[in-house]
């Protein structure tokens, strides 16, 4: 029989107030085996710590229970303590009387009663937990960053300034992403890629960053410290080494067909092409589906007029290989498809367009060189109607549930800059509420309506129908002044929801990180662990974990830029112990754990095994303790009972489960 | 068994360390109540429950366990709750056979997201097997100690 101690937690009254933790150390020391039981009002300060240190001298503790807030926040607290003071960190188990019994039950017998059984299920396994040494492994210096936006770009930047070797990952023919499509930027209205491009020369020209343009990741295996990671490297057909960007191949393509991907689709691009001007690499791609010479064999336009002999009909995908030892997710966002927002009539009208769009065309580099002017008839539009929330803060299932954060900023922006650029044009917003916290940000739009007279209407916008004479007539309800709007308008901008990037789901399924019920990636911790994901070794830069603007994304890039250097900085990293483990008696060299292991950890050999006096050579599952990752598939599978999962024993568990059940 | 007026359901949770318990640390820090009567314990995956834990909870008295995972595709170990979800459509068909009734289990995916998901399951699922009364059909081969 062990010798447990006991500690409850009051949590000042976060736990107190609910559940009489008194009562809670009477009845622990009822229980087998508990020779001390205390409370104290706060287990996890420096003076709570002192007692359980103590209690582990003065009893002789094997064992410790702490009954407090989850594991999640302070199990690694208590393992500590146990350490420091002699006490193998694996004999301490956490009764979470906190999140899972005073937070949500009022009555405070019917929680008394519950923290009580949850500190018995916890005596109970503690009995039966295995002193576990965790192992080490060592760490891969090298850092991989999926994405190459602004997010991306500073991740990179920071953690090769520190010494460190970073890739960068991009789908798209050119880093930048997003903000290299935006004009100007709020509060400080300076431009988008003047202050971007200069921060993508860098990250190209630094010594210790590799860029993989035009390329996807699509496969990871491994942990933290020790991922495998194959890229697959989309084929250019254009020899990056041998092209000087000269931009011939762009002005002599006839195909002019494909739809602009940067511009939004407002324009059409050539079949070979640089998405913007400021691309980096300023290397072409070839779009494999709009070439002639790819799809019919005839053409090689492009091939003639090359000077340098850069393009490469021939070139295929190539799968590329890499180490590393930590893994960014930059992957950013998109807008939200409009197609269920029919009342907005987006898909019958050119003039009615998103703000991402309108960005484009107020940029000179865009489809009408900068000029305000309506996509079907080329008109300057002398009536502008915003609609904010298109998508947002939506309670059904047409959008999201969440504020997108940055619309009610940039419409402000966009109103503003209309006015400026043209004041004879009379602008509108529709708003549900204007929501500006942050730096300079409510002094911007009170500028917007104060000194650009911005017409602002509280209320909703119904309908958006397109008239014969080509304006938009624009049904909305002013709600302050409680009465109908019918309003002509020229032009309609939908502030879009912003959604993450469609294809986060493939890329955190292959991470093994989590993802909320909108797609974003989750944090290990809301509040005390916003950039690192729950998987060890993963981390979160910029809008894939949730909306935000560019300086708060700047701001998370450097911050998780400082976790993968502090974990990159480590030579050797602990690894889980909580592994499985095969009796060598029971097992009979079945396979089917092998089979169920989602990381290649078992293998077999034949071993001399002493069965009752008969010694005999036998197949036996071996694991292997480095990849294993301790889910526990195998233990249930086994057939003869033989695989067990340190930690998580089925005695432990049974023993629980009889607690719970007594 | 004779149902009292205050007689309670005893209900285990089995929820895996990365999305269901830590939805169900978001319903305790959201403040979303549910019955006292679910004790939750942790386990590393869903796939690490074995059939025979259900059995013998059952048989030590429950009556109700609720297993939770991460979504189908969400697994942290990428296949577990694959595993987890094949194993007890097996599992409850059977027990539904034997006479523990199909209401008293239940595998729900909750991610950490999901603390209102988590509490409303918890609600729902308290609900149902207080309907359905003390479990008697594996209590009566419940050891006598």
């Amino acid at each position: 029989m062990r010798r447990i101690g006991v500690f409850v937690c009051h949590c000042g009254s976060n736990i107190a107030a609910t559940v009489d933790v008194k009562k809670v150390v009477e009845m622990a020391l009822k229980e087998q085996g508990v020779v001390h039981a205390e409370d104290y009002p706060y287990m996890c300060s420096e003076a709570g710590q002192v007692k359980i240190a103590e209690a582990i001298k003065e009893h002789k503790l094997e064992g410790i229970v702490v009954c407090s807030c989850s594991p999640r926040m302070h199990e690694a607290t208590f393992r500590k303590c146990a350490e420091r003071n002699g006490l193998n960190p694996y004999l301490v188990e956490i009764a979470n009387i906190r999140e899972h019994c005073s937070w949500i039950h009022k009555d405070m017998a019917e929680a008394t009663e519950k923290a009580v059984i949850l500190m018995r299920a916890a005596v109970a396994k503690v009995h039966l937990n295995a002193p576990l040494q965790a192992g080490e492994s060592a760490v891969t210096k090298k850092a991989l960053v999926i994405g190459g936006g602004i997010a991306g770009i500073q991740t990179a930047i920071d953690i090769a300034d520190a010494g460190y070797k970073v890739d960068i990952v991009e789908k798209e023919p050119s880093i930048g992403g997003r903000m290299s499509q935006l004009d100007k930027t709020f509060p400080t209205l300076d431009c988008s890629a003047c202050i971007l491009t200069p921060k993508m020369v860098e990250a190209a020209a630094h010594e210790n960053i590799t860029i993989h343009t035009w390329s996807e990741v699509e496969k990871v295996s491994g942990f933290v410290g020790n991922f495998t990671v194959d890229i697959r490297k989309k084929a250019r057909y254009v020899n990056m080494d041998k092209c000087t960007g000269c931009g011939v191949c762009q002005e002599k393509c006839p195909s002019k067909k494909p739809l602009n991907e940067f511009n939004r689709g407002l324009n059409t691009r050539s079949a070979i092409y640089t998405p913007f001007a400021q691309a980096i690499p300023n290397v072409p791609v070839i779009d494999a589906n709009a070439c002639i010479k790819l799809n019919t064999g005839k053409c090689g336009i492009c091939e003639k007029f090359c000077q340098v002999g850069a393009i490469d009909y021939t070139q295929k995908d190539e799968i590329i290989t890499e180490q590393y030892g930590a893994i960014v997710v930059a992957t950013g966002f998109d807008t939200i498809k409009l197609d269920k927002y029919g009342e907005y009539a987006y898909n019958e009208s050119k003039d009615v367009i998103t703000s991402l769009e309108l960005e484009r065309i107020m940029n000179a580099a865009g489809p009408t060189k900068g000029h305000l002017e309506r996509l079907s008839d080329g008109k300057a539009p002398k009536e502008i109607v915003f609609i904010q929330c298109v998508g947002s803060r939506c309670s059904d299932d047409r959008g999201k549930p969440y504020c997108s954060k940055i619309c009610c900023m940039y419409t402000a922006k966009h109103a503003m800059l209309i006015r400026d650029k043209y004041p004879d044009t009379n602008v509108t917003v529709f708003y549900i509420d204007v929501r500006t916290p942050g730096k300079n940000f409510d002094e911007f739009y009170r500028r917007a309506v104060e000194d650009y007279g911005v017409n602002y209407v509280k209320g909703q916008v119904g309908k958006v129908a397109p008239q014969p004479d080509g304006s938009l007539m624009v049904h909305g309800v002013d709600l302050l002044e409680n009465k109908q709007i019918v309003k002509k308008a020229d032009m309609v901008v939908l502030a879009t929801a912003i959604e993450p990037n469609p294809d986060v789901r493939k890329i955190a399924t292959m991470l093994t990180a989590s993802i909320d019920t909108n797609n974003f990636l989750t944090e290990a911790h809301p509040k005390l662990r916003p950039v690192e994901s729950p998987t060890a070794g993963v981390f979160l830069s910029g809008v894939c974990q949730g909306p935000k603007d560019i300086p708060e994304t700047v701001a998370q890039a450097g911050a998780a830029a400082v976790k993968v250097i502090g974990l990159l900085a480590k030579d050797k990293l602990k690894t889980n112990p909580c592994t499985a483990k095969a009796d060598e008696l029971r097992c009979n060299g079945c396979s089917q754990c092998a089979n169920v292991c989602p990381y290649g950890a078992i293998s077999y050999e034949t071993k001399q095994v002493n069965d009752h006096g008969i010694r005999e050579d036998r197949r036996i599952a071996v694991v292997n303790s480095a990849l294993c990752q301790g889910c526990g598939a195998c233990t249930v599978t086994c057939p003869s009972g033989a695989m067990d999962l340190q930690g998580f024993s089925n005695r432990q568990i049974i023993a629980e489960v009889d607690a719970i059940c007594r | 068994m004779p149902v009292t007026e205050n007689w309670k359901p005893k209900i285990v949770a089995f929820c895996c360390n990365w999305c269901s318990y830590a939805g169900a640390d978001l319903a305790g820090s959201s403040r979303l109540a549910y019955p006292a009567d679910v004790k939750i314990i942790k386990v590393p995956c869903s796939c690490r429950v074995n059939p025979m834990f259900i059995l013998r909870a059952f048989e030590k008295g429950a009556d109700g366990v609720i297993l939770c995972g991460c979504h189908p595709g969400d697994c942290h170990y990428s296949t577990g709750n694959y595993y987890a979800r094949r194993r007890m459509t097996l599992l409850f068909s059977m027990l539904d056979y034997l006479g523990v009734e199909e209401g008293r289990t239940r595998v729900e995916w909750v991610s950490a997201a999901e603390g209102v998901k988590f509490s409303e399951t918890m609600n729902s699922f308290v609900e149902k097997v207080r309907a359905l009364g003390p479990n008697v059909r594996l209590g009566d081969l419940r050891c006598k100690n």
